[in-house]
Order: structure tokens, then C-alpha cells, then sequence
């Protein structure tokens, strides 16, 4: 099968990328999606130079400013905080640790989840049973529960907190890509790629991977935005990001406690959560629609 | 069917099974209990004298089997903080919990699944457009943040409803509905796409060209075949909700489970903690069983594959 041969999996691929990229000319939700979290990417890049002032600056004097206030020659645009820190420089800087933990949680999850779900569709019988039963048991579990439980006996911090969020994102990964397999196991081009002896590593990288990476990308994208709130969610309980890094759970766990004299604390964080999830949420959406014609088009 | 039962049945067992294992995990393997019981400045001595007692010097397996056997009798120890059994802390929080979960799944189905139908029956019309814009947002909006402008706006700024705790019907209107928000964004979608998918069939149009009305279209021949995915979706949402709405009860310092878990993380009370995600976890299984028995019931031609 060295160079040229049978490649059946290459054309219908090209076709569905062909595909998407058309039905993305004529839909408007896919570009704002695609426009806002490419904006909060960029955020996240150039935060020093974006923001107006430093986001860890505190100053007693001008603590609990409204949104556009003036203080000593600065304008705060979104208020300051409890200690007076500006809170638009904070908003800005508070994306990094998001698509930091979302993006690293996002493709752990996946790698993790994929594998799994190949293996459980390829091989069957007792690894099959095996490791969808362990999937049940995943899923039965109250997922923010348990990530509080871990995280408490294994301290919080960035990485743990990366680490118990992939434990929870990759049973979707596995299923959809398991009931893939099973239905690409059966077609008639991998029994002629077996007939011309082709190892199980090679039909696995060649043949089925490629094949089941589209869904799987849509499944990332919906489960970026569920990775963030769960992260912002875990630092809003107090058992998240340690509260030395500017993050948007933190902010409103500030927010929470100022709400009756500053609502400004409590809202422009959360916003810019629902934004970044929207976005990741209406990107996945048209994913979906474009490169899995066959999935359900709710 | 039989065989399905019985097949669904020892399936739920293992879950189970499972379940114990990892909530024994949790506490003996990633963290030793001891350290997590015993206050920091513990001597030596008192950590062996501790281990003894709980008999942590046993092998594993030998202490895995003990846990199973007093967590079948619902012993999970007393709490470390008020002295009483970690169960039944667990089991008083229980109706504030369902009482939040009841609520806002009615909220939720009352309002998600009429809108379903409507945008489904007018597709790509204003309403559809509408409903699949509210469930976008919905399911995108944390509720957390939901909860928070919730209180500002009806609690702190109006003045309308209590901002947190818990007593009469008023206390329950903002968290029901922030919570029912979320759960009504899924079922919205889904019976969207269960109308959608029922409305192309063969025997729908067969309906139309009998003469029937519209109405006796979708109510007799329609709804029935697109409620199946629905009920089932509401049958996990449910499960889902009864294991406590951790986020929603700690912003509305609802006294339900999920907040007692949480403060009882935070209390490193672990016995609580082991006892509330267990008992979480088994209503889930037991919702997931149900569900599934239903449906199979409802629709002959489910069988276990």
C-alpha cells in the first residue's frame, strides 16, 4: 500500500471541508462565533498591550469606581473593584486563564476520549463492555461534585484543576467515536484494505481516525464552552484558580459579595463568560450542521 | 423485553459497583483519610492510633469490602463536624433539593416544550428563530451568573423576591426559575428536532391527505411519537437535578444537598462529602433505569443492543 493505492477515506474528507467552508459563507452565526472568540484569543495574546493599566495594581482611593468614572486622570471603562483595581484590565487579562484551562482541558479531553472510544469500537467484546461501563459510571456522577472532591484532596491550582476537568469531558468523546467505528468496521473498504494485509495500527491511523476527526472536532468546540464555565464555576465555589491570577470566577465570587453597592463587579465578568461560550456554542453549532451532514440537525 | 430488563438491570448493578469504587477511591487511594481527618498538627502516634481504629491498616481490597458492607446499611461514618451520621445529614437536605429540582423542571417543561412544538410546526418563522436564539443563550449563560444577575435585578434593585435562603413560595421563584432556565435551553432543542424529525415521516402527510385537521395531526399522531426522546431527556434532566444543584443552591444559599456537599468540601468533612456523592450518584443510576424501562415499555421495538 506504499504510495498510491486504495484511498477511499481521503476524497469524501476533502469534500465535507468544501462543504463547510460553504455553508459558512451564508451563515451569519458562524462568523460572529468564529470573529468573537478569534477577538477573545487576541485578548488573551496581547492583554499587556490592550489592557489600560495594570490588572494587580490596587489603589484604597479609588476602590468601587462605576463604570466610567475618572479618577486621579484615569478613566475606568468598566469600574474598579473592592481594591481598586481596574476592571476592564482585569476582564481582559481574566481570558487568558479561561482559554488557557478551557483549550488545554478541551484537547486532553479529547485525545483521551478518542483513543478510548477507538479502542472500544475497534477491538469490541471485553474492552468494549469494559470501557463503556466505565463510561456509565463517569456519567453517573454529579461531574462539578466530583471535580470539587478531587480538587480538595489534591489542592487546587492551575494543572489539577486541567486535569479533573479532562477526567470529565471525555466520555462524549468516547461514545460518539466508539458507535463510528462500529459503523466504519463493517464497510466493505476495510475488509478490502485487511484482504491487502494492512497491520490494525495502520487501518486504525489511515482509515478510521481520519474518519471520525470531524465529529470529534464538533464535539470539542461544543465542550470548549462547557470547560469554561465549569472552570469559572469551580473558581467561583473558591476551589478553582488560586485568587493571585485574574480570572473571570473569580471576579464574580468578588461580585457576589459586593452585589448591593457594586452590580458592575457581578456582571461585566459574567458577560464576558457568556460571550466566550456563545461564541464557542454558535461555532459548534454550524460545525455540526457542516461537516456531519448525517448528525442531527436540531 | 425480559432479556432487555435483566440485561439493563445487571448493567445498573455494575454501574453501581463502580460507583462504590470510585467514591472509595476518592478517600482512601488519592487521599489518606487519616490526613484528611486528623487536624494538621497530629502527632505520629495519634496518626497510627487513627489508622488502627479504622482499621486503615488492612489491605485495600479488605477495606474496600468494609466500606461496601457498612455503605449498603447506609453507614458512611458520623460527620466530622456535627457528630451525626453522614447519611442522614445527607438525607435532610433531600427535600429542599427535590423541591427546587420539582420546580424548576415544571418551569422548564411548561415553557420548553410548547415552544418546541410552535417552532417546530413554523420553521425558520419568527418564533422558531426566537425559540432556537433563547436556548442558544440559555445554555450559554452560566448559571451562576444567571443566579447573580437574578438577585440584582429582583432582589436587590426591585426588591421583588428574598435574594437567598429558603421558607415560602417566595423564596423558591428565583432559583426555581434560574434553574429551569438551563434545563428548559436542552429541552427546548430537543423537542424542536423530535417534532422535526416526526413531522417528515410518511405517515404524517398519509394523516394530512386523510383530511384530518392540523390540530388532530399533531396532537393525535405527532406528539406521541416525537414525546418519546423528550420524556427520556426529562427523565435524566431530572436525575440530574436531584443529585443537588451544587452552583444554583450555593448562589441562593438554598439548604439543600448540593450546598451541603459543598460546604462540607470545604469543611474537609469527608464522610458528608462521600456520603452526599454516593447517594447523588444512585439516584441517578436509579432515574437512568427507570427512563430506560419506560421506554423500552412505551416503544416495543427498543431492544438491548
Amino acid at each position: 500500500m506504499a504510495g498510491g493505492g486504495v484511498r477511499p477515506a481521503a476524497l469524501p474528507r476533502r469534500q465535507a471541508w468544501r462543504l463547510a467552508w460553504r455553508a459558512a459563507r451564508h451563515d451569519p452565526s458562524a462568523w460572529i462565533g468564529a470573529a468573537v472568540l478569534a477577538g477573545v484569543a487576541l485578548a488573551a495574546l496581547l492583554a499587556p498591550r490592550l489592557a489600560p493599566m495594570d490588572p494587580d495594581t490596587q489603589n484604597i482611593v479609588h476602590r468601587l469606581l462605576p463604570p466610567g468614572a475618572v479618577s486621579v486622570g484615569h478613566r475606568f471603562w468598566l469600574g474598579t473593584d473592592q481594591l481598586g483595581r481596574d476592571l476592564l484590565s482585569r476582564v481582559i487579562f481574566g481570558s487568558r486563564i479561561s482559554l488557557l484551562i478551557g483549550f488545554s482541558a478541551v484537547a486532553l479531553s479529547a485525545v483521551l476520549g478518542t483513543a478510548i472510544g477507538v479502542l472500544s469500537g475497534y477491538y469490541g467484546r471485553l474492552w468494549d463492555d469494559l470501557l463503556m461501563r466505565i463510561t456509565d459510571v463517569q456519567l453517573a456522577f454529579p461531574s462539578i461534585l466530583l471535580s470539587l472532591a478531587i480538587v480538595a484532596v489534591l489542592g487546587a491550582g492551575v494543572r489539577n484543576l486541567i486535569a479533573v476537568l479532562a477526567l470529565s469531558g471525555w466520555v462524549g468523546y468516547a461514545r460518539v467515536t466508539r458507535s463510528r467505528v462500529l459503523g466504519i468496521r463493517q464497510q466493505e473498504y476495510i475488509d478490502a484494505v485487511k484482504a491487502l494485509g494492512a497491520a490494525d495500527r495502520r487501518i486504525l491511523w489511515r482509515h478510521v481516525v481520519p474518519n471520525v476527526l470531524p465529529s470529534m472536532l464538533t464535539i470539542a468546540t461544543f465542550s470548549l464552552g462547557g470547560m469554561i464555565t465549569a472552570e469559572a464555576a469551580l473558581t467561583f465555589l473558591g476551589l478553582g484558580i488560586p485568587s493571585n491570577i485574574p480570572s473571570w470566577g473569580g471576579m464574580l465570587t468578588d461580585g457576589a459579595q459586593y452585589l448591593s453597592v457594586a452590580w458592575w463587579l457581578a456582571t461585566f465578568p459574567g458577560a464576558a463568560i457568556m460571550l466566550t461560550v456563545l461564541a464557542a456554542n454558535l461555532l459548534g453549532d454550524w460545525l455540526r450542521d457542516a461537516l456531519d451532514p448525517r448528525a442531527d440537525a436540531g | 423485553m425480559q432479556r432487555y430488563v435483566a440485561r439493563r438491570l445487571v448493567q445498573a448493578v455494575f454501574v453501581l459497583v463502580g460507583i462504590s469504587v470510585v467514591a472509595f477511591a476518592l478517600t482512601h487511594v488519592i487521599g489518606d483519610p487519616v490526613v484528611l481527618l486528623l487536624p494538621f498538627q497530629a502527632s505520629q502516634a495519634q496518626i497510627i492510633a487513627m489508622r488502627h481504629l479504622f482499621g486503615l491498616d488492612q489491605p485495600l481490597p479488605a477495606q474496600y469490602l468494609a466500606f461496601v458492607r457498612a455503605a449498603l446499611h447506609g453507614d458512611f461514618g458520623l460527620s466530622l463536624r456535627q457528630n451525626t451520621p453522614a447519611m442522614s445529614l445527607v438525607l435532610d437536605r433531600v427535600p429542599a433539593t427535590a423541591e427546587l429540582a420539582c420546580a424548576a423542571l415544571a418551569l422548564a417543561v411548561a415553557a420548553a416544550v410548547p415552544l418546541g412544538i410552535a417552532a417546530a410546526l413554523r420553521r425558520r418563522s419568527i418564533v422558531d428563530r426566537a425559540a432556537l436564539l433563547f436556548s442558544m443563550i440559555g445554555q450559554s449563560m452560566p448559571t451562576f451568573w444567571l443566579g447573580l444577575q437574578a438577585i440584582l435585578l429582583f432582589g436587590v434593585v426591585l426588591r421583588w423576591f428574598p435574594t437567598g435562603g429558603s421558607g415560602g413560595f417566595r423564596h423558591l421563584v428565583l432559583p426555581a426559575v434560574v434553574l429551569g432556565v438551563f434545563s428548559a435551553a436542552g429541552i427546548l432543542r430537543l423537542t424542536r428536532a423530535a417534532m422535526l424529525d416526526i413531522l417528515a415521516e410518511d405517515y404524517l402527510r398519509t394523516a394530512r391527505a386523510k383530511g384530518l385537521r392540523q390540530v388532530t395531526v399533531v396532537v393525535k399522531h405527532a406528539l406521541r411519537n416525537a414525546s418519546l426522546p423528550v420524556v427520556t431527556w426529562i427523565g435524566l434532566e431530572l436525575g440530574t437535578l436531584l443529585g443537588g444543584a451544587v452552583v444554583t443552591e450555593t448562589v441562593f444559599s438554598w439548604p439543600g444537598m448540593g450546598r451541603l456537599a459543598v460546604q462540607a468540601i470545604f469543611a474537609r468533612d469527608f464522610p458528608v462529602v462521600q456520603a452526599a456523592v454516593l447517594f447523588a450518584a444512585m439516584v441517578f443510576v436509579l432515574a437512568t433505569l427507570l427512563t430506560d424501562l419506560m421506554y423500552a415499555w412505551l416503544d416495543p421495538r427498543i431492544h438491548y443492543s
